[in-house]
């Protein structure tokens, strides 16, 4: 039996910083999507970038290297 | 008919832009980050990506410092309240358009002191003038790139150098050169980068911007309009991140789309192209109305040092009168007047007459431009008196 998929979000504190970030991340081969910001996470912007839990510390190095702002990583989900 | 009002909005537009326009307005069409279902994503990216093109023909730092506003006038308010206080010092040019005038003057009566440096009757400016002006503790020097008027270029990667030695910031309005000039706001050192879409980026009216640089601190430049951003909407302060602190409220999506293909198709045919192209243009208005009896041409004498815009008045004619003449009799589109500029009109002695303005642009030819010069041969050539009433 598989387990059920762990994801992360990446919380941003604007959209135009969500897109930023997505550019970012797609570019650098990471599989992620954009999603309503999951309510038990923030309300502070309405969407957020979703990517596979055990790419967490890539997700943050990228943006941290690139000096992409953003609020939080939360993990989902699992 | 020939269109030389380039100038005042460029027209026609490319159908790279009509198209994006339509292309947002019948799928990208929800409200950009606002809600997270697909229509408002595609929106926001559209609007993102229109972001991406301005911060990257500018060479700005980040997407996320290009402002989003309704036009030129509307990002130097923004600058000039946004960022002035009571006892700072302002210090601007004789050539100014109202756009930055206007808000100037009103900041003075709330107690900003300004300086304006008288400019030569041809537009240009002296440095020693700038640097005598530029006294410690001046809060910000505000320039236009190139006069709406005469078209006279203003140095300005020299006024700012001699004004980060003050330790001013500089705010430059751009409305005449963005996409027909190289701005590179870091090589150029700006530090507010005002913009409007509808001219030289090709783009519709009703969509420009400011562009932030490195100096300018997010936190230390006030909206001038709060409201919902689509961030942080548990407070019921104004959100602090860039560029959602100063874009209240929806936006101009379809004019964002429309500004984003603008400046593509700007960077695609080349900035350094468009220059060439537009002082060919330039140069041959210059000589052949110059070469007419009786008309009197205003503003740099090499092409070279103007933007594509060429000001002149006719001895014994009423400018509105040619206006007319050229629009009825002969199709030339053109502005007469002191075209919201006063100040320039009284800087090279046209004030309150004004002048007739002609300003080519990317679909005018030179074809075009012979007919204008002929056009105004011939109406002087009828020695019409001018009415004394």
């Amino acid at each position: 039996m598989q387990d059920a998929p762990v994801f992360g979000v990446v919380l941003f504190y604007t959209t135009s910083a969500v897109l930023r970030a997505e550019k970012k991340l797609a570019g650098s081969g990471l599989a992620v999507k954009l999603i309503p910001t999951p309510r038990q996470l923030s309300s502070d912007c309405g969407l957020a970038l979703r990517f596979d839990w055990s790419q967490a510390g890539r997700v943050r190095a990228l943006l941290e290297a690139a000096q992409l702002e953003f609020q939080a990583v939360k993990r989902i989900g699992g | 008919m020939i269109y030389l009002d380039h100038a005042a909005t460029s027209w026609p537009k490319p159908v790279e832009v009509i198209r994006a326009l339509t292309d947002f307005l019948a799928q990208a069409g929800g409200n950009p980050g606002r809600s997270g279902h697909r229509l408002s994503i595609a929106a926001a990216r559209t609007v993102y990506e229109a972001r991406e093109a301005v911060a990257e023909l500018f060479n700005a730092i980040d997407p996320l410092r290009v402002i989003f506003t309704l036009n030129a006038t509307h990002a130097i308010n923004l600058a000039l309240n946004g960022l002035l206080k009571p006892g700072d010092h302002v210090v601007t040019s004789g050539i100014e358009h109202n756009s930055v005038m206007r808000p100037l003057r009103a900041l003075e009566k709330r107690g900003v002191r300004l300086t304006v440096i008288r400019c030569k009757p041809d537009g240009s400016i002296n440095m020693p003038d700038v640097a005598q002006a530029l006294e410690p503790g001046v809060r910000m020097v505000v320039v236009n790139h190139a006069s709406n008027v005469m078209g006279t270029i203003l140095p300005v990667a020299q006024i700012a150098a001699v004004a980060h030695r003050a330790g001013a910031l500089v705010l430059v309005d751009a409305a005449q050169t963005a996409g027909a000039f190289p701005i590179d706001i870091d090589a150029m050192d700006i530090d507010l980068l005002a913009f409007t879409g509808h001219k030289g980026l090709q783009g519709p009216p009703g969509i420009g911007g400011l562009v932030l640089g490195h100096r300018v601190e997010a936190a230390e430049i006030e909206p001038l309009v709060r409201g919902g951003t689509g961030s942080g909407s548990e407070s019921e302060s104004q959100p602090e991140a860039l560029p959602d602190k100063l874009e209240s409220g929806t936006g101009n999506g379809p004019g964002a789309a429309g500004l984003g293909a603008g400046v593509r198709w700007v960077m695609t045919r080349g900035i350094d192209a468009i220059r060439a192209y537009e002082i060919e243009l330039t140069r041959a208005l210059m000589e052949g109305l110059g070469r007419i009896p009786g008309v009197t041409v205003y503003g740099p004498d090499d092409a070279r040092q103007r933007a594509a815009i060429v000001s002149f008045t006719v001895s014994g004619q009423r400018v509105s009168d040619l206006g007319l003449i050229l629009d009825e009799e002969f199709e030339i589109l053109c502005r007469m007047g002191l075209h919201c500029a006063p100040a320039a009109h009284r800087t090279m002695g046209t004030f309150p007459e004004g002048t007739i303005r002609f300003a080519p642009g990317l679909s005018t030819t030179i074809d075009d431009v012979q007919a204008a010069i002929e056009a105004v041969a011939q109406i002087l050539a009828r020695r019409r008196p001018a009415k004394q009433n």
